[in-house]
């Protein structure tokens, strides 16, 4: 079990950059929910480095608790035992200073404000954070100019998508924890935004986590895929993809990647 | 030609097409309209229906001109009360409703009394509060108040918790206040709830200052079907009645144009 590999090579600049420092760190973590006679261990023992700019997806049968590490990290479920930092500080005080941002599966934007206005929306609270990108430039940045003013109601699925990583881009995180983000939307609109956050994320250079249910998903976003095992959810693999970025759709057809999807899929089998 | 008036309508700022076009659809309704009008008017002359029993249209439409004074002089109180009873009754459920989503001990210790003094029935109240306020225009604002008062609790204390668990966990990753929460979330997800209720409110309300008025009143429109009836004047009973009815149908448009001025949105789950 390679439970703590840090990338090797660096696939992107800024990668190559911050070689060797890592952005979210795990050791030994265990969550529990639940009372003493009903309790269910969602994770024993998870320990992961994620390296600092990289992009890691996890990847695990249901119940494995991807989804539930995520959240731990993000200081939305805490931790029964074990330790996690991030960027060196405690969960808690990473959500305070903003260092992070979530995007969950569904958009979950105000239905009453305007997509420019979702985006301002972390600007508006919780102090505001300090650093922020401009909200009109971001929904450039995720192919939304011209629909600035339109209400949630009149933008598609994925276009909702978009607008909820502009809101996460906007207090300029340095980690962007993604949970199944486009876990419902139809293939065409995925494999475009699945294109369109590579190219987000060699932009800005931050390091993302990024939760899903779709091997090629995994395997073609990801520098690195976390694997995971259920009952009791636990990490199985490290597994470092090794296709150049930028990556294109087509690379999909390719034998290198039809390896690596069968490996995913051989790893998930054993789980 | 009707499909000539419709295009021409089609363009901005044609002030008499569109008013035409308006027309074309509402003709159906005020065909109807004016065809059971007449069908009551036949009907009495027909079977020479004596005035007391039952008026014709020219009848009622002849109280309006004799004892319009009357009328107007007995439309304002009843205005002043239903509008007094609706401001009132509503301000407190909605303060209600806040204070019983903020606080589990409050809303656990009040709800069932309200749910008690909501199956009273209105008319065994009214003559409990003749008895204690008089026969001045208190019990009648606090009737009308007591009758909007329910159906605006139930749906505000729905509205405010109508927040989705995913938008809350939007709000703790942004590190938002519970105040912010308040303002910026579950006031605004509110909002279709409470025009929900206030819509029913705003034509309960003259009800309820009507059978106040039944109870124990020298003025009121509640006052003068009383004075009517037992007096025979059937037409000015009729036109009383449609007063009322259409202080009720002002008073519920007035809600409509504010809900929407207001909300520009649409909610997923309000009736």
């Amino acid at each position: 079990m390679a439970a703590t590999v840090l990338a090797k090579v660096p696939a992107s600049p800024a990668a190559a950059h911050a070689m060797g420092a890592v952005a979210v760190s795990v050791r030994g973590v265990d969550v529990v929910f639940g009372g003493d006679k009903t309790a269910v261990t969602a994770l024993a023992g998870v320990s992961v480095d994620i390296p600092v700019g990289s992009l890691v997806t996890m990847i695990g049968p249901s119940g494995c608790g991807k989804s539930t590490l995520l959240r731990t990290i993000a200081d939305l479920v805490p931790a029964s035992a074990g330790e996690i930092t991030v960027l060196g500080r405690s969960p808690q005080e990473a959500r305070r200073e903003r260092n992070f941002s979530f995007v969950f599966q569904d958009a979950t934007l105000l239905p009453w404000r305007s997509a420019i206005d979702n985006v301002r929306l972390p600007l508006e609270v919780g102090g505001g954070g300090s650093a922020h990108a401009e909200p009109a430039e971001l929904l450039k940045l995720v192919g939304l100019a011209g629909r600035e003013r339109a209400l949630p109601a009149e933008l598609s699925g994925g276009m909702r998508q978009r607008v909820a990583i502009a809101r996460a881009l906007v207090s300029r995180p340095k980690i962007l924890l993604m949970d199944e983000p486009f876990g419902a939307l139809d293939e065409i609109t995925r494999d475009k935004l699945n294109e369109e956050l590579l190219r987000i994320w060699q932009e800005t250079g931050t390091t993302i986590m990024f939760v899903t249910h779709s091997i090629p998903e995994a395997a073609f976003l990801g520098q690195h895929v976390l694997v995971l095992a259920s009952h009791p959810g636990r990490v199985k693999e490290f597994m470092t993809i090794d296709l150049p970025y930028p990556r294109r759709l087509a690379v999909r057809d390719t034998l290198e990647f039809v390896r690596i999807t069968a490996r995913l899929r051989q790893l998930l089998e054993e789980c | 030609m009707a499909d000539t008036a419709h295009r021409t309508s089609a363009l901005p700022n044609q002030g008499l097409f569109a008013f035409a076009d308006r027309l074309r659809d509402k003709w159906p309704a005020i065909a109807a309209v004016i065809g059971l009008l007449t069908f009551w008017q036949l009907i009495v002359w027909g079977f020479s229906v004596p005035t007391y029993m039952a008026p014709s249209p020219v009848e009622v439409l002849n109280a309006f001109r004799q004892d319009g004074w009357t009328l107007w002089a007995n439309f304002w109180p009843t205005l002043f009360e239903a509008l007094l009873g609706f401001i009132f009754g509503n301000l407190v459920a909605i303060l209600l409703a806040v204070w019983f989503v903020h606080s589990r001990t409050a809303e656990r210790a009040f709800y069932p009394i309200a749910v008690f003094i909501n199956t009273i029935p209105i008319i065994a109240v009214a003559p409990i509060l003749v008895l204690i306020f008089g026969n001045g225009i208190a019990p009648k604002i606090i009737i009308a108040a007591l009758i909007c008062f329910f159906p605006t609790l139930v749906n505000m204390v729905r509205g405010l918790k109508a927040v989705t668990p995913a938008t809350l966990d939007l709000m703790r990753v942004l590190s938002a206040s519970q105040s912010e929460i308040f303002w910026k979330v579950r006031i605004q997800s509110s909002l279709p709830f409470l025009f929900a209720a206030l819509k029913i409110a705003s034509t309960t309300c003259v009800i309820g200052a009507i059978v106040a008025e039944w109870i124990g009143s020298n003025f009121g429109l509640g006052a003068l079907i009383i004075e009517a009836t037992y007096n025979f004047r059937a037409p000015l009973l009729y036109a009383t009645v449609f007063t009322a009815a259409l202080l009720a149908v002002s008073l519920f448009s007035l809600v409509s144009i504010a809900e929407t001025r207001l909300i520009k949105w649409k909610a997923s789950d309000v009736h």
